[in-house]
């Protein structure tokens, strides 16, 4: 076990979990507002595939990103119709929101299956030159891993700073008491959602436009789920979902280095770790989870018109 | 899944208020067809032909017909897998992984005792099916019961775990010399039995009499009615005597067996083999499915036909107009987008 | 305006709460600023509650605090408070007033809405009465009497309830249910009962008081079934019931009369009949359960509402019935079937006048039949009017027993609220 290949591991686990902090956090200022979003799955594959579609269009990974970006906030203002506006089953339009993933990013990306395409540029934090050309390919990373943990800090700063994050969380505490302070809860789960739905896409994007660089259909592989769980595991707090997304996604490079150390052990079972991490944290904390999770998660705001 | 409040509200085909579920489904219809139509028409295709080799193929023709039922057949058993437990307030969304779990135990029993004649293989299969399902919605029955953990959470969790579970079997031990994502093909005396010379299984039987049984226990019987109390009040039926703890632990588990008993179904009766990854999301649109009968037994046959009419008539669509077959979950889903919003083209008069 | 529900976030601390009604926050703000703000009001007016605090570790009386706190910072000046004491100790209500006291000599306009007589005697300037959606009444407070409040609220005098004392009050009849040395383990914000001693004999009514949140609910909760006891034994007619299932402790006899009915009682989707007969459904199941007897438990239901001169429709929905009619409809179910054991939890609270003594008078009935009855209540007068003992709860202990004949409002009072003096006033 050489240092280089645990930084190997290191290096793939910041890259796989960076998509899925973005992700996390886009789902997690979803719920603050009281919103469970289960066609997270839909919507990453929307991203992913309309990412994929516009880079390879124009040929700039930077456009894609921006595309998958607007496509994630505006598929989840789908969601927001459902939810906020007609007051529908939180469950059941977000699985209905999955389908149409399912569907809409086959469509979208069926003339792209396979390509290749232009991925963001990986580069080096300067003044780390000095280090050999091994060590140097493994510490290249694209601007959006650079900037996730920022992000992080930037989404906690929203949440817990600002006027609008103290409204956002209010509605997802509780929306008739937001709406005796004067804020339209309506309003405010529909920004959430835009803004959870952006960050989801930005998710998406580094997973297609930095990692795999390329489409393939369903290509997301669950992490809709994943970051569901991990929402729950960092109890909705976007600073320690950056240690949630490191643990989750290590499970993979832990996969890899076992294997180089010759332990084997099935890949399917080390892909369960996270789901069954999660339930046990889950009854660890045991009746005072409902002290973390905001109150009126998943309850449809009726309103007082 | 829609409380007591909207069942009683959007009242269905329990026998009341047709007039404005059938203005529903309409609007639903019209809605989702022209919608994808203008899909199929922005990609270039013509969407009246497709529409016409969409329902001409499935209803068009004997076998078209038939395939829709054997599409069905799951559908029917997954949504009383959701139905049940939601009678009593539970959330099953986990009905995907105890469909797993039940084709696993299923398998692992028809790999075993491959040399049975069927008349045991089959009622043991079954058996082994619903145990699967019932054990996996164990943890999550006991957790919800011991205010641990609620439902929802616990079995969407073991949804994502049930398939890896299921491929690390199959990967490890089962799979056939060929082939490592599938089993051997299960020997006759496992397999479900099959109706005239179409794919339709037994299954088909199994589901209906099942929702059957269903309606008659909710209506007649004491469980059915101190399952509703519960699902009207938990905690004025708790204080009443109703023991509730055990119905939910004993109500979820039957849940499960019974979505167990889906997977079994489909991999004795459908695929005659275990292949890793079969499931294309039957357990959501089980789901969905009994969310959009709101639970109704007779809600739940007719919306299987229909999606079940959605869905196999979209891979003769792939056939014609060269569009993936992905793209009929668009259809699916933005019927299910007008239902959940609840718009309805034709309103009734009287206000309700 | 301070209603009777509090618009408070659990979740969130003092300050964040009055910083989510702040008036014109700042898009970035300070949240210590706010807090700066907070503890210089609640020093002028004695509201002394800890900014950082969670809203869910607050006692009520804080809560309210936290309230009023939130209508000073928002420049109110007109302050509307709706049943504050409902809630509220003699100390926290004597507290209460204290600041109200401070508030009008500031130059506040408070409108205290109520129905406690002595509080509108004690603190009001003027009184309005309201009835039936009109004014009845507006007068100074001078020319007002508790007298002729209550004829302006009904229109003519309400007979007084008159007590009726149980012929059943020898000591020597065998208790029917005792508790002995019960102790409970408390569950997040349950409160743990402490070693109750506790005997409740046939054809008496026994009146549990405290301050709401003191171990009511869970001494009944621990008679009905729902709560096991950590330690001591429960036993009724000599059966030792403490590990027994709510089902079977109801069907030996124990009726449960709670005090929210819509949410403990009945489901609001259900016919009443169906609401009759899922408490007694061993009575009425046939076929092991595959059938159920509706023409008999219809006519038990209508027997005992005959009795109670109620009158329902057995075939609406629950929730169709008014508050007032649910209670009734509640004590009939429970009646019904002639139980030797009645937990009546807050019996009366929320219901008009009406009501409230038709629920009484149906408890002194069964207890003139020879049940015995739990009656927890805070309602004072209600408890020294039909209780044959008092019983005071505090801190999930027995504080005193008194017949109501030997003691006071202020002697309860006291004991309920326990030895700290919480705060000066």
């Amino acid at each position: 076990m050489t240092l280089l290949s645990i930084l190997g591991v290191i290096s793939s686990a910041i890259y796989s979990g960076t998509s899925l902090l973005y992700i996390t956090l886009g789902e997690i200022v979803d719920q603050r507002s009281g919103i469970v979003n289960l066609g997270l799955e839909g919507l990453l594959l929307i991203s992913g595939a309309t990412g994929v579609a516009v880079t390879s269009i124009t040929g700039n990974p930077f456009w894609g990103v921006l595309a998958a970006v607007a496509a994630g906030g505006l598929t989840n203002l789908i969601l927001g119709f459902l939810v906020v506006t007609r007051r529908g089953n939180q469950l059941a339009s977000g699985l209905a929101l999955m389908f149409f993933g399912f569907g809409a990013s086959a469509l979208i990306g069926k003339s792209h299956v396979g390509q290749k395409i232009n991925g963001l540029a990986r580069f080096t934090i300067p003044g780390l030159g000095s280090l050999s050309p091994r060590y140097l390919s493994l510490l290249q990373f694209d601007l959006l891993i650079y900037l996730s943990i920022p992000c992080a800090l930037l989404i906690w700063w929203l949440l817990f700073r600002t006027r609008w994050g103290l409204g956002v969380r209010a509605v997802g505490e509780n929306a008739d008491t937001a709406f005796a302070s004067g804020r339209n809860p309506r309003l405010i789960k529909y920004q959430a959602l835009f803004v959870g739905g952006m960050l989801a896409g930005l998710g998406a994007a580094h997973l297609t436009l930095a990692y795999t660089l390329n489409w393939t259909e369903f290509m997301m592989g669950g992490r809709g789920f994943i970051a569901v769980a991990l929402v729950i595991f960092s109890k909705w707090h976007p600073v320690r979902a950056i240690a949630g997304a490191l643990l989750f996604s290590g499970a993979v490079a832990f996969q890899l280095l076992l294997q180089a150390s010759g332990v084997s052990i099935s890949p399917f079972l080390l892909d369960t770790i996270p789901y069954i991490l999660t339930i046990l944290v889950l009854i660890a904390w045991g009746g005072t989870r409902k002290y973390s999770a905001p109150a009126s998660l998943g309850r449809v705001y009726m309103g007082t018109e | 899944m829609p409380t007591e409040v909207e069942r009683r509200r959007r009242p269905l085909f329990g026998g009341l208020d047709l007039s404005g579920a059938l203005g529903r489904y309409a609007s639903m219809l019209v809605l989702a067809l022209g919608l994808f139509g203008l899909i199929i028409w922005i990609n270039g295709k013509n969407p009246i032909l497709s529409y016409r080799e969409l329902f001409g193929s499935t209803l068009g023709s004997w076998y078209g017909f038939s395939e829709v039922l054997v599409a069905m057949t799951p559908m029917l058993i997954t949504a009383l897998a959701v139905a049940l437990p939601s009678r009593i307030g539970l959330i099953n969304v986990g009905v995907e992984g105890q469909l797993y779990m039940g084709a696993c135990s299923a398998t692992w029993g028809a790999l075993t005792f491959s040399d049975a004649p069927a008349f045991i293989l089959l009622p043991l299969l079954t058996l082994l099916g619903m145990l699967g399902g019932a054990l996996w919605a164990l943890v999550p029955g006991l957790l919800r019961a011991m205010g641990l953990v609620n439902e929802t959470i616990t079995t969407l969790l073991l949804n994502s775990v049930a398939p890896k579970l299921v491929a690390f079997f199959v990967f490890g031990f089962w799979h056939s010399p060929m082939d490592t994502n599938k089993t051997p093909n299960f020997v006759p005396a496992a397999r479900l039995p099959t109706f005239f010379g179409t794919r339709i299984d037994f299954g088909l039987v199994i589901g209906l009499a099942l929702l059957t049984i269903f309606w008659l226990v909710m209506k007649y019987t004491r469980w059915g009615l101190e399952m509703r109390a519960i699902g009207g009040n938990p905690e004025a039926a708790l204080r009443n005597g109703v023991p509730l703890k055990a119905y939910i632990v004993g109500v979820l588990c039957a849940g499960g067996a019974i979505a167990g008993l889906a997977g079994m179904a489909q991999v004795s009766g459908y695929y005659g083999v275990l292949l890793t990854g079969f499931s294309r999301g039957v357990g959501f649109v089980g789901f969905l499915i009994s969310w959009l009968s709101f639970g109704d037994p007779l809600g739940i046959v007719l919306t299987s036909f229909l999606v079940a009419v959605i869905t196999t008539g979209g891979s003769m669509l792939q056939l014609t107009t060269a569009l993936p077959y992905a793209i009929i979950n668009i259809l699916l889903a933005v019927a299910l987008f007008v239902v959940l919003s609840g718009i309805n083209l034709f309103p009734k008069r009287k206000s309700a | 305006m301070v209603f009777q529900t509090f618009n408070l976030i659990p979740a969130f601390t003092v300050a964040e709460n009055i910083a989510l009604f702040y008036p014109e926050l700042k898009e970035v703000f300070d949240i210590t600023q706010i807090s700066k703000q907070i503890e210089v009001l609640s020093e002028r007016y004695s509201l002394s509650v800890d900014p950082r605090a969670l809203v869910r570790d607050l006692s009520i009386g804080d809560q309210q605090k936290v309230e009023i706190l939130k209508l000073l910072i928002s420049d109110a000046r007109i302050l509307i408070l709706d049943e504050p004491t409902r809630v509220l100790v003699p100390h926290e209500i004597k507290a209460l007033f204290k600041i109200i006291d401070n508030l009008r000599a500031d130059g506040y306009a408070i409108v205290l809405i109520t129905h406690k007589m002595n509080e509108v005697m004690e603190i009001a300037d003027r009184v309005a009465v309201l009835r039936k959606g009109r004014l009845a009444g507006l007068l100074p407070i001078e020319d007002a009497s508790e007298g002729l409040l209550v004829e302006l609220m009904f229109g003519r005098k309400v007979a007084e309830f008159q007590g009726i004392k149980s012929a059943w009050v020898s000591v020597e009849v065998t208790p029917l249910l005792v508790l002995e040395a019960v102790s409970t383990q408390a569950q997040g914000t349950e409160v743990s009962l402490q070693n109750i001693n506790l005997n409740i004999r046939p054809g008496e009514i026994v009146g549990i008081t405290g301050v709401s949140g003191n171990g009511q609910r869970e001494l009944a909760d621990v008679v009905l079934g729902k709560l096991r006891p950590e330690s001591g034994a429960i036993t009724l007619n000599g059966e030792d019931i403490s590990r027994y299932s709510i089902g079977s402790i109801r069907s030996r006899g124990v009726a449960f009369i709670p005090e929210n009915p819509l949410w403990m009682a009945v489901a609001p989707f259900m016919t009443v009949l169906e609401n009759f007969t899922v408490p007694n459904i061993r009575r009425y199941a046939r076929l092991g359960g595959l059938r159920i007897d509706w023409q008999a438990a219809r006519r038990d239901y209508a027997h005992s509402m005959e009795a109670l001169e109620f009158e329902f429709p057995l075939l609406s929905p629950a929730r169709s019935l008014s508050g007032g009619n649910l209670q009734r409809m509640v004590i009939a179910r429970e009646l019904a079937h002639q139980p030797k054991m009645i937990i009546a939890s807050y019996l009366t609270s929320g219901l008009d006048v009406r009501s409230a003594i038709a629920g009484r008078m149906a408890l002194v009935q069964a207890r003139d039949q020879g049940a015995g009855v739990m009656l927890f209540s805070d309602d004072l007068d209600e408890l020294f009017a039909i209780s044959d003992r008092l019983i005071v709860l505090q801190g999930g202990r027995i504080m005193g027993e008194f017949k109501p004949a030997d003691t006071t409002f202020q002697e309860i009072g006291y004991l309920m609220t326990g030895s700290e003096a919480e705060h000066a006033y």
